[in-house]
């Protein structure tokens, strides 16, 4: 399958050439089309800042609050105790706040891959012009899902990373207002950084999912939908 | 030789239980380097047939050949080649892609073809120059005016030098200048590089420079008539049209 050849002169029956989108050229197009729709962009990406600054937040605090008790510092014991944080990181109750944070955790990051998905949705029903042109134009159903997967993972990887920014800095911050300067002697680089990868990880893999469905649809769009003229 | 070709096309659409039969069996021979303009009222089959013609839809029953190749036969790749090759698209609201350039629209469907960027930007940059807009390759569709929107639109249909242009309601949303002048460049492009243009329309300037014009009543050719005999019948296109 010769791609790029020129077709001049190819009998008109060997319709065995297939038309082609070059990846680099496939996120040239997405990532201009999420920076030129900022404001949408934003909008989808902040359900996932959200999500994710909060799991960056719970993941923060139980490794500081885990250094901390570690440390076993009579002083730090002291004020965690005060904070009504039971020292004794085996007992029930630290068992029953580490649960119930997790479900809170899978919750919101359920919540934010519906906001997506709802989000994409509604970008894929605006832009159904956008998209019948491009069939017109030669599209195949693999480039729609390409472009649209594509856009939702860097507004996802984006989202992330600002989300994980955000969501350490709220937390070293409101522990630094709780335990003081100690916190910085105490602060678990390494288990932080291993959260931060991990959180990149699943803020953009639930972007590519919460993308699948939109990415779907607009793949199965008409290219007559470009002849509409109304939603 | 002709570019488009229909065999007793028919086109039934389905509507719960009522069935409404848009097109009941049309024949038609659009020859290469012909310029056509489809006529009719809105729900004569006008738009039906002209979605056959650009590949767009299959017929319920009959043949489609665009450039000998029976459309129905077709699986979505080729269809996709075809589309990207053979037939270039102009609509009316001239849906250019918005988060594009005027260069970048133009060499979308180049790129698809499988050109390198390279080519594909001098290929778009000789194009924007044949309609008149050289000087604005970098503009995005909201920097320009309607007319040179459809003029960029023109010059991305023209991407792949492709057999047949379909342009639908070309001038619909454009003042009666610069309608004029899309269609001048269309007819001009019909001339220069010998595409077949066809169009549907409503526009009665149109008919000044289409080589034959079909009139579609009620999902049936109601005549053809060429251009030497239309401009005799001038007085009474408008009254057969509204």
């Amino acid at each position: 399958m010769a791609v790029g050849q020129p077709i001049v002169g190819a009998a008109p029956t060997e319709i065995a050439q297939q038309v082609n989108l070059p990846w680099s050229k496939a996120v040239e197009i997405s990532i201009n089309s999420v920076r030129i729709r900022f404001g949408r962009s934003l909008i989808t990406a902040s359900g996932i800042i959200l999500a994710i600054a909060f799991l960056m937040s719970i993941w923060t605090t139980n490794a500081l609050i885990a250094e901390l008790k570690a440390a076993n510092d009579p002083a730090i014991n002291l004020q965690l105790q005060r904070k009504g944080i039971d020292v004794d990181a085996d007992s029930e109750a630290a068992a029953q706040e580490r649960s119930k944070n997790m479900w809170l955790v899978v919750l919101s990051l359920l919540v934010c891959l519906v906001g997506i998905t709802n989000a994409m949705l509604m970008s894929v029903t605006e832009r159904f012009r956008e998209i019948g042109t491009m069939k017109c134009l030669g599209a195949l159903d693999s480039f729609i899902i390409k472009l649209f997967l594509l856009e939702s993972a860097f507004q996802g990887s984006a989202g992330t990373i600002i989300g994980v920014v955000v969501g350490f800095l709220l937390t070293l911050i409101i522990n630094l207002v709780s335990y003081g300067m100690v916190i910085f002697t105490h602060l678990p680089g390494l288990e932080l950084l291993k959260n931060a990868a991990l959180a990149v990880a699943v803020g953009s893999l639930l972007s590519l999912f919460g993308g699948i469905l939109p990415a779907y649809k607009a793949a199965k769009m008409e290219p007559v939908d470009a002849m509409r003229l109304e939603v | 030789m002709a570019v488009v070709r229909t065999q007793e096309v028919k086109k039934v659409y389905k509507m719960g239980e009522i069935e409404l039969e848009a097109l009941k069996g049309v024949n038609i021979e659009i020859e290469a380097g012909e310029y056509i303009s489809i006529m009719g009222p809105s729900g004569s089959g006008k738009s039906t047939l002209f979605n056959m013609i650009g590949g767009l839809d299959k017929p319920t029953s009959g043949k489609v050949y665009i450039d000998d190749v029976d459309v129905a036969q077709l699986d979505a790749y080729e269809l996709a080649w075809l589309r990207c090759r053979k037939i270039g698209y102009i609509f009316q609201s001239f849906n250019l892609i918005p988060v594009m350039t005027a260069l970048e629209n133009v060499t979308l469907p180049m790129v698809f073809a499988g050109l390198t960027s390279d080519e594909a930007r001098d290929k778009g940059v000789v194009l924007l120059d044949k309609v008149g807009l050289g000087q604005r390759i970098s503009h995005k569709p909201y920097e320009l005016s309607g007319g040179q929107q459809q003029r960029v639109a023109v010059a991305r249909a023209m991407a792949n030098d492709p057999a047949i242009i379909l342009a639908d309601e070309p001038t619909g949303n454009l003042d009666l200048k610069t309608g004029t002048e899309i269609i001048d460049l269309l007819r001009e492009m019909n001339k220069l590089s010998g595409v077949t243009i066809v169009t549907a329309t409503h526009d009665h300037k149109m008919l000044d420079v289409s080589d034959r014009v079909v009139w579609i009543s009620d999902g049936r050719i109601d005549r053809i008539i060429d251009r030497e005999d239309l401009k005799i019948e001038v007085g009474t296109i408008d009254g057969k049209t509204e």
